[in-house]
């Protein structure tokens, strides 16, 4: 077991400096106090060291889960936490407190002389300890907390220059449109809380009891789809999956270093990581195919709209989404050590080319790549590792992201091709068609903003801005075309290096001195007591598959689902596969090469000659209309809000209106008994005598 | 004539004495629908008195002073009835024209102060 508090100490660090931040240096220091940042990296710092322990533990001692505590008791109503510490939580942690340890040490130089520095630190200490606690939760109460912590941070951090509307507004679309799928990861949460009630020994929230509970079979595939279900909707918005995909690119008016720890290393992998973390609840329901669909679908749909971006940052954006989409599309074909794999050599890769496109802004005080160029001999360093980040993008050999992305195609042709399922062509083909985009776009900005002439930077771009009379675009900055300095050059320059080995190192083909063959795959599936039961039933009869057979619909071609875990443990090389992408992934890079170098390609003419579907991919789809005019405007606010409107006002209003109408009436008619004309009291005197008299005639005496 | 067709006017003059008085505005008016219900009692009274003799009258015996008063007593009502109605209409009357020098109208509607 490693130490409990030394555990607890991963998530607490960066709470203190949070504290420490917002409480005593924001009120007793400037707030652009360089302390913040060194509090916040030494916190930083302590988390990563006690996360790489941490690793080393699990590797060598195997998952180390922490007894469940109470957290709040009332009458029917338990609810625990707990330290979960198994080998994908281990791999999270390093990658998170690694990576952000790196992006807090440039922002040091990246936020430099930023008003608002302190504040900066604060709530990167708040994400950081947000997401180690998401990655670390034993209760899934307690996942949902902290996976909304990394919402609220994500919100804060988005809208950091809120004194900018378009900053503000993506900060409210990002926060709204993740808490949309949100709604359905809670639905799923109280679907998972209601079947609990057939447990009453157990406690389905704790997630290693919900392995074992699965393991055994006691959950139907129908419960189970649910469930997956709404954690699924959580996991589309989190991971800006379709069709929840728009808020990511937005997201981009945040602090490049923002950008680069939150929406592409960590906070949006959450996403993939709740389906990985409750990979056997998905496997025992209906709901694969579905996932796969949509990461297959996303993967392209979002490179696509990459392919004409000519915002670096809204390139490295759809880049992201696109990649995210392949980690799904891998869970959904239950590829899990892949898509692991995949999460774990992108967050390094894509938090490199993130960190070097906020260095390129410093040097041009622009992210408009028609407005850089020719910056390749003033950043040398830049350059270079951008350059090796966007080959490992692209998945080259022998880049990390090759072995990561072959991993995944590998199994999908295998699924297709030995499996016979249509899903794992559907995929594969996503994959190629998404990776020979991704170096096409990956290159082209690289083309864009090193290559060719200088174009001028900011102060161009402000200049174009006057002369076609629009305002000038926020966020421009200084030109000063140099090298950044070392604090922001060292960290890419790690992350380009990881990028270069990473993929080889951990998870090597054959055994490489100290590592063995495909060490990494085998850790993430390593089979623990506590956690994959799920493949010992399987091995121990089929019972417990048996049985979620009987319930579902379409399972007769899900038979090899229960071991789809250990997918990827064993080492999974198919050189076609890996020719035919890496073939791909070249032609990606000579297209850009010829449309942006040579120019035998002229981009232009493309442009021209395929003038609407290069003006659906700017406007991206039209989703931003979808949901902006067509269903927030038009349906929400004049259709359904004025619907209601009226129904308030004409029932809900109107009845009120009409009741104190009726009291009023008859009060107004009851003033009449007593209007003081003698002759109305007569007139009644009258009627009442003659009724009497009446009656007594009729009824006699 | 017999007495149930007395009674019957006497009963209409009543009832149209009734109405007026329920229903007119002016006081005038209401005073002389007064005067139609005393009236209709006047009538009334002095029917059953020639209609329904005493006893001692109808069978040819000896006439008694009491029988001569209690065939009389209808007849003695209507004229005390008569009398006091007289007074009582001129009272009413000089009520009236007190009340048009102060307000200028009779209509019983518009005196209604206590009322409101």
């Amino acid at each position: 077991m490693f130490s409990e508090p030394l555990a607890w100490l991963i998530i607490g660090l960066p709470v203190a400096a949070f504290i420490l931040n917002g409480t005593v240096v924001r009120a007793y220091l400037k707030s652009e106090s360089l302390v913040a940042g060194w509090i916040t990296i030494g916190a930083v710092a302590g988390s990563f060291i006690i996360s790489v322990a941490a690793l080393i533990h699990v590797v060598n001692n195997g998952a180390s889960i922490h007894e469940q505590r109470e957290w709040i008791t009332i009458a029917g109503l338990e609810l625990t936490f707990g330290m979960m510490l198994d080998q994908l939580t281990a791999i999270m942690l390093v990658v998170v407190s690694g990576v952000s340890l790196l992006v807090q040490f440039y922002s040091q130089q990246y936020m430099h002389g930023d008003k608002s520095y302190v504040r900066y630190y604060s709530f990167m200490a708040l994400f950081t300890a947000s997401m180690l606690g998401l990655v670390t939760s034993r209760n899934i109460i307690q996942l949902f907390v902290f996976w909304e912590l990394v919402g609220v941070s994500s919100y804060l951090l988005i809208g950091f220059w809120m004194e900018r509307p378009s900053a503000a507004a993506a900060a409210k679309k990002a926060f709204l449109m993740t808490r949309f799928g949100d709604f359905g990861f809670l639905l799923g949460i109280l679907y998972l809380f209601f079947v609990n009630g057939d447990f009453p020994d157990q406690n389905l929230l704790d997630i290693p009891t919900l392995y074992e509970v699965i393991g055994a079979g006691g959950i139907a595939a129908s419960v189970a789809t649910w469930i997956s279900l709404g954690l699924l909707m959580g996991a589309v918005g989190k991971s800006a999956q379709f069709p929840l995909h728009s808020w990511l690119p937005d997201a981009m008016e945040g602090p490049t270093s923002v950008s680069a720890l939150i929406h592409s290393a960590t906070m949006v992998t959450a996403g993939v990581f709740l389906i990985a973390r409750f990979f056997p609840l998905f496997e025992a329901s209906n709901t694969t195919e579905l996932v796969a669909l949509i990461g297959a679908f996303t993967a392209v749909f979002a490179a696509s709209m990459g392919l004409v971006a000519n915002d670096i940052k809204r390139v490295l954006a759809y880049s992201t989404i696109s990649q995210l989409g392949y980690m799904v599309m891998a869970l959904g074909i239950g590829a899990y050590a892949p898509a692991i794999f995949h999460l774990f050599t992108h967050a390094f890769f894509k938090a490199g080319l993130f960190l070097g496109a906020g260095s390129v802004h410093h040097a041009s005080g622009t992210f408009n790549m028609t407005y850089m160029g020719g910056l390749r001999k003033d950043m040398k360093w830049t350059y270079w590792t951008m350059v090796i980040g966007s080959l490992s993008l692209a998945g080259l050999f022998p880049l990390s992201g090759f072995w990561s992305k072959d991993e995944i195609l590998t199994v999908a042709f295998e699924r297709g091709s030995d499996d016979g399922l249509a899903i794992g062509w559907v995929v594969l083909v996503a994959g190629l068609v998404a990776a020979f985009m991704t170096a096409f776009y990956m290159f082209r900005a690289i083309y864009m903003t090193f290559h060719g002439e200088y174009k001028g930077g900011a102060e161009a771009e402000a200049e174009a801005a006057k002369a076609n009379d629009e305002p000038e675009p926020v966020g421009l900055g200084h030109t000063h075309r140099q090298e950044s300095p070392w604090v922001m050059v060292a960290p890419i320059g790690i992350l380009a290096a990881l990028a270069i080995v990473i993929g080889f190192l951990v998870n090597p083909l054959i055994d490489v001195g100290p590592i063995n063959k495909h060490a990494f795959a085998t850790f993430v599936t390593a089979r623990n007591e506590n956690v994959f039961v799920y493949e010992g039933k399987h091995g121990a009869g089929d019972n417990g598959h048996a049985e979620a057979d009987d319930h579902g619909d379409n399972h007769s071609d899900k038979s090899h689902l229960p071991d789809a875990i250990h997918s990827g443990a064993e080492p999974h090389f198919n050189i076609l596969v890996a020719t035919v992408s890496s073939i791909l992934a070249a032609g990606g890079i000579g297209l850009a090469y010829m449309m942006y170098i040579t120019g035998q390609v002229s981009a232009a003419n493309m442009g021209r000659r395929f003038k609407s579907a290069h003006t659906v991919l700017l406007r991206k789809f039209y989703f931003d209309e979808l949901y902006e005019d067509r269903i927030t405007i038009r349906f929400f606010y004049q259709r359904l809000a004025r619907f209601l409107a009226w129904f308030d006002i004409t029932w809900i209003d109107n009845v009120n209106v009409q009741l104190s109408k009726l009291t009023g009436n008859v009060g107004r008619g009851l003033t009449n008994v007593q209007n003081g004309q003698t002759q109305t009291y007569a007139a009644v005197m009258v009627i009442g005598f003659v009724i009497v008299l009446l009656a007594f005639l009729a009824w006699g005496a | 004539m017999t007495l149930e067709n007395v009674l019957l006017v006497s009963g209409a003059i009543f009832a149209i004495g009734l109405y007026g008085v329920l229903s007119r505005r002016s006081a005038i008016a209401l005073l002389m629908s007064l005067e139609l219900m005393f009236n209709a009692v006047v009538i009334a009274a002095v029917a059953f008195s020639r209609f329904t003799p005493p006893a001692g009258l109808a069978d040819g015996g000896v006439v008694l002073a009491s029988d001569v008063q209690a065939a009389l007593t209808g007849h003695v009502f209507a004229v005390i009835v008569i009398s006091v109605a007289a007074a009582e209409s001129a009272l009413a009357l000089a009520l009236i024209f007190a009340l048009y020098r102060e307000r200028q109208t009779v209509e019983i509607t518009e005196i209604s102060e206590l009322s409101k």
